[in-house]
């Protein structure tokens, strides 16, 4: 019964979507404000829908009612409650429906706190995503409903995959459809805006905070998952350039664009068309990337079965979306305008090239995604594209990035003077130079990648702590506190310097890996030893372990260093019972300089076995500097500048002072 | 600088700029690119040599042969059997009889050096390039492809 009724509730979320999707958008047209008020509510039915739909499948997991297909398919009676619910994910069907779920929360938060928009703005963009909605509901009730019923009933379910059972996996979907769907808050805006014919400054200024915080959210997602793949997949490898972890990036290099692009309409009102259509491409590659990774288009680990019906109304879907938005776009951009000039040196153009790099890199990353299904689609040969190429492309693209990093925040708007700048950064410039002089002599050894990497690291924190150093100066006879003088400087501002001390973070994490990372494949008994980066690594033992729903062969790995013990290890070695499939858990001892990985590969004669040693020098930077800038970026978010209304620009004369001299 | 020779200098700026990096990119394309050839394919010598490509097909059952790190099996199409060699850990799914994708050389022995060898996470699914491998064999045979 429960399931029928979650159905019912996806039938009339639908009803509602439509209402909601077409009536503002007619209403904001022909300035009939009954018809825009239809917006608020009809978005919060189809959100109280959903989540009724959404709770039904989540009981139907809890109460292992197998009669529902698709819990028979990713669930079984073994299986702990927390992977149950997080079993309403783990398949193609129910994420959509989490997607959906995530399209709601991002509404009701715009419904809320939209109060300062006026309402055909904010009719458009209501409408805009009840017709994506609409959509998703269509698609879902069409080719992947997850409240089909399956007879006869099987007396028990089929199991979630091993490889989503795991914490992580627990949490990385919701984070990264967040991110992805948040992005349609943003391509609301731009449609709106095209709609309307106006991208004001005050426009950029509603829209920021909502793009930078789906960006938060993707960040997250992507960090989440890639430090999944780390421990989960055995392979030890935090990045491997799989179509699938690119079709998550490919929308966080956008959404990255976008909101530096968006810094440059609010402050200036320049970039306006190019800020709509980043906007569009941005929230193009999230539908994109949701569709290719769950439609089986792609191989990969994520990849569930195929349904020819499912292609079809994807690509439709697709191309009614994308080429729609583009055409909006071609016809009502001149209307948006240009903005203001600038010169040549100066914050806009330094923003400019970030800009350009930044697509550059996302339509590298496309051509070698898109690339290898277009060749198979029209059956030209099967090829694919690998690491090598995005490495070789990535960092000539990144690098002059994190160059201009440590200059751009420095640079005034509208006009620069090159020797000014030079004067103030000379001093980061000499620290920077003398750290990689100093961790070469540390090291021993250094490579080009891992001087660059330790070069650009210092010069961004560098930079950044000179232009701290310069907001904070003491002005005025009357002495304040150093940590007044903190509180005053604006919140973009210092959600800025803190994403950008994470770049540095992650650039530094990312060359170390690089360069001194040591891996090992290793054949050992019971009592042998390997010595690994200076670390001793025993196999003590080996015993049989049983988990809830899986037995596993443990082995005791004790390091030591110089005779000293560092850790006792413990990788697993699982076989799933339902399913019968073998799962590596790696055991990680975790150090804020070095990560020591040791993994089980399989079984040899003699009771041996294959064992995968690393010791990986600061890995652990890579998600740190994500999860600063995903901080950064919810602090720059959270900015009450952005949330008051136009009327309340009067503030206290000394924030005045700081925020024109240090806007961010 | 007049404005619209600013203007001039900031668009042939980009420009260039692109035209750079589109250079980079298609040329790392171009040397990147893996094709993929079948177990039959690499038999009648279509495969490059000299160059890295993917081999898929089925793993042949009891072809597998362990010396301490070095693994041993044959990648076969059912028509044609191509012997892999492969030093390091093999991915939790692989197994005889079910497919696999190995990317790699053709050695001098006529041995394919495996460095990376895939399977996928899935009992049940077959890697697109193996099961396009046992089709195309199977329809130059004539012979059944086995599920």
């Amino acid at each position: 019964m429960i399931p029928e009724l979650g159905q019912l509730a996806l039938l009339l979320a639908l009803a509602a979507a439509l209402i909601q999707g077409t009536l503002p958008l007619v209403g904001a047209a022909r300035n009939r404000a009954d018809w825009m008020a239809l917006a608020r509510p009809a978005a919060q039915v189809q959100c109280v829908l959903v989540a009724f739909a959404f709770a039904c499948l989540a009981s139907a997991f809890v109460r292992n009612d197998f009669s529902v297909l698709y819990v028979a398919e990713h669930s079984n009676t073994s299986l702990p409650l927390a992977y149950r619910i997080a079993g309403v994910w783990g398949g193609h069907e129910g994420s959509l429906l989490l997607w959906l779920l995530m399209l709601c929360g991002w509404m009701l938060a715009l419904a809320r706190f939209s109060r300062s928009i006026p309402a055909p703005v904010v009719a458009r963009i209501l409408a805009v995503m009840g017709l994506i909605g609409a959509g998703f509901l269509l698609f879902m009730l069409v080719t992947s409903n997850p409240f089909e019923r399956i007879v006869p009933v099987p007396p028990n379910g089929n199991d979630l995959n091993p490889l989503l059972q795991d914490p992580g996996m627990v949490v990385h979907p919701p984070m990264l459809y967040m991110g992805y769907v948040g992005f349609s808050v943003a391509f609301a805006f731009a449609i709106a805006a095209l709609l309307g014919g106006d991208l004001s400054a005050q426009w950029a200024r509603w829209m920021r905070p909502w793009t930078t915080a789906a960006w938060c959210f993707l960040t997250l997602g992507i960090m989440l998952g890639s430090l999944w793949a780390y421990y989960v997949l055995g392979w030890g490898g935090w990045w491997f350039w799989d179509p699938v972890e690119n079709a998550s990036f490919m929308p966080w290099l956008a959404g990255t664009a976008l909101i530096h692009s968006l810094a440059v309409t609010d402050k200036r009102g320049a970039f306006k068309s190019w800020t709509v259509l980043l906007a569009i491409v941005a929230f193009s590659l999230s539908l994109l990337g949701t569709f290719i990774v769950r439609s089986g288009v792609l191989s990969s680990v994520h990849a569930f079965a195929t349904d020819p019906k499912r292609g079809v109304f994807i690509l439709s879907f697709l191309v009614i979306v994308i080429g729609g938005s583009l055409l909006l776009y071609a016809w009502r951009a001149p209307k948006v305008g240009l903005g203001a000039r600038f010169e040549m040196v100066s914050r806009e153009s330094m923003l400019l090239v970030n800009n350009v790099l930044f697509v550059v890199a996302m339509l590298s990353v496309l051509l070698g995604t898109l690339y290898p299904l277009l060749l198979d689609a029209l059956d030209l040969g099967k090829i694919s594209v690998g690491p090598p190429y995005f490495d070789t492309v990535f960092l000539p693209l990144m690098a002059p990035v994190l160059f201009l990093l440590g200059i751009g925040p420095l640079a005034r708007w509208k006009q620069a003077e090159l020797p000014a700048l030079a004067k103030r950064l000379r001093w980061a410039a000499g620290v920077a130079v003398l750290a990689t002089l100093a961790a070469a002599l540390v090291a021993g050894r250094i490579t080009l990648g891992a001087a660059f990497g330790v070069l650009m690291s210092v010069w961004i924190v560098a930079s950044i702590a000179t232009d701290l150093a310069h907001r904070l100066r003491p002005i005025g006879p009357a002495p304040v506190s150093l940590w007044t003088r903190i509180q005053t400087l604006p919140r973009p501002l210092l959600g800025m310097m803190l994403a950008h001390v994470g770049v540095a973070v992650f650039a530094f994490g990312v060359s170390m890996v690089r360069t001194y990372e040591v891996e090992r494949d290793v054949k050992m008994q019971t009592g042998d030893t390997t010595e690994v980066a200076g670390y001793v690594f025993t196999l003590r033992g080996l015993r049989n372990v049983k988990g809830p729903n899986y037995d596993a062969v443990q082995a005791v790995v004790d390091v030591r260093r110089n005779g000293t013990p560092v850790a006792l290890m413990h990788p697993e070695k699982r076989t799933y019972r339902v399913q019968g499939t073998a799962l590596t858990d790696a055991a990680i001892d975790r150090d804020i300089a070095r990560d020591l990985y040791v993994s089980l590969g399989e079984p040899v004669e003699g009771g041996a076995w294959i064992v995968r040693i690393y010791v990986k020098p600061f890995v652990d930077w890579i998600w740190g500097g994500c999860l600063l800038m995903a901080l950064g970026g919810a602090l720059a978010a959270s900015d009450r500048r952005y949330r008051a209304k136009q009327a309340s620009e009067a503030t206290s004369p000394i924030t005045a002072t700081l925020a024109t001299g240090a806007s961010a | 600088m007049t404005p619209r020779g600013k203007r001039f200098a900031i668009a042939a700026g980009i420009v260039g700029a692109v035209g750079i990096a589109a250079a980079l990119v298609l040329n790392a394309f171009n040397s990147n690119l893996v094709f993929f050839y079948s177990p039959s394919q690499v038999a009648a010598k279509e495969a490059p040599a000299g160059r890295t490509f993917r081999l898929g097909g089925l793993v042949e059952q009891g072809s597998v042969k362990r010396d301490g790190v070095t693994v041993r099996f044959t990648v076969t199409d059912m028509v044609r059997a191509i012997p892999v060699r492969y030093e390091g850990i093999l991915p939790d799914l692989f197994r005889e009889g079910k497919g696999v994708v190995a990317q790699g050389q053709v050695g001098g022995d006529g041995v394919f050096v495996a460095r990376e060898v895939l399977a996928k996470h899935d009992e049940n699914y077959m890697p697109p390039e193996a099961s396009a491998a046992l089709k195309r064999a199977a329809a130059a045979s004539q012979v059944g492809v086995p599920r």
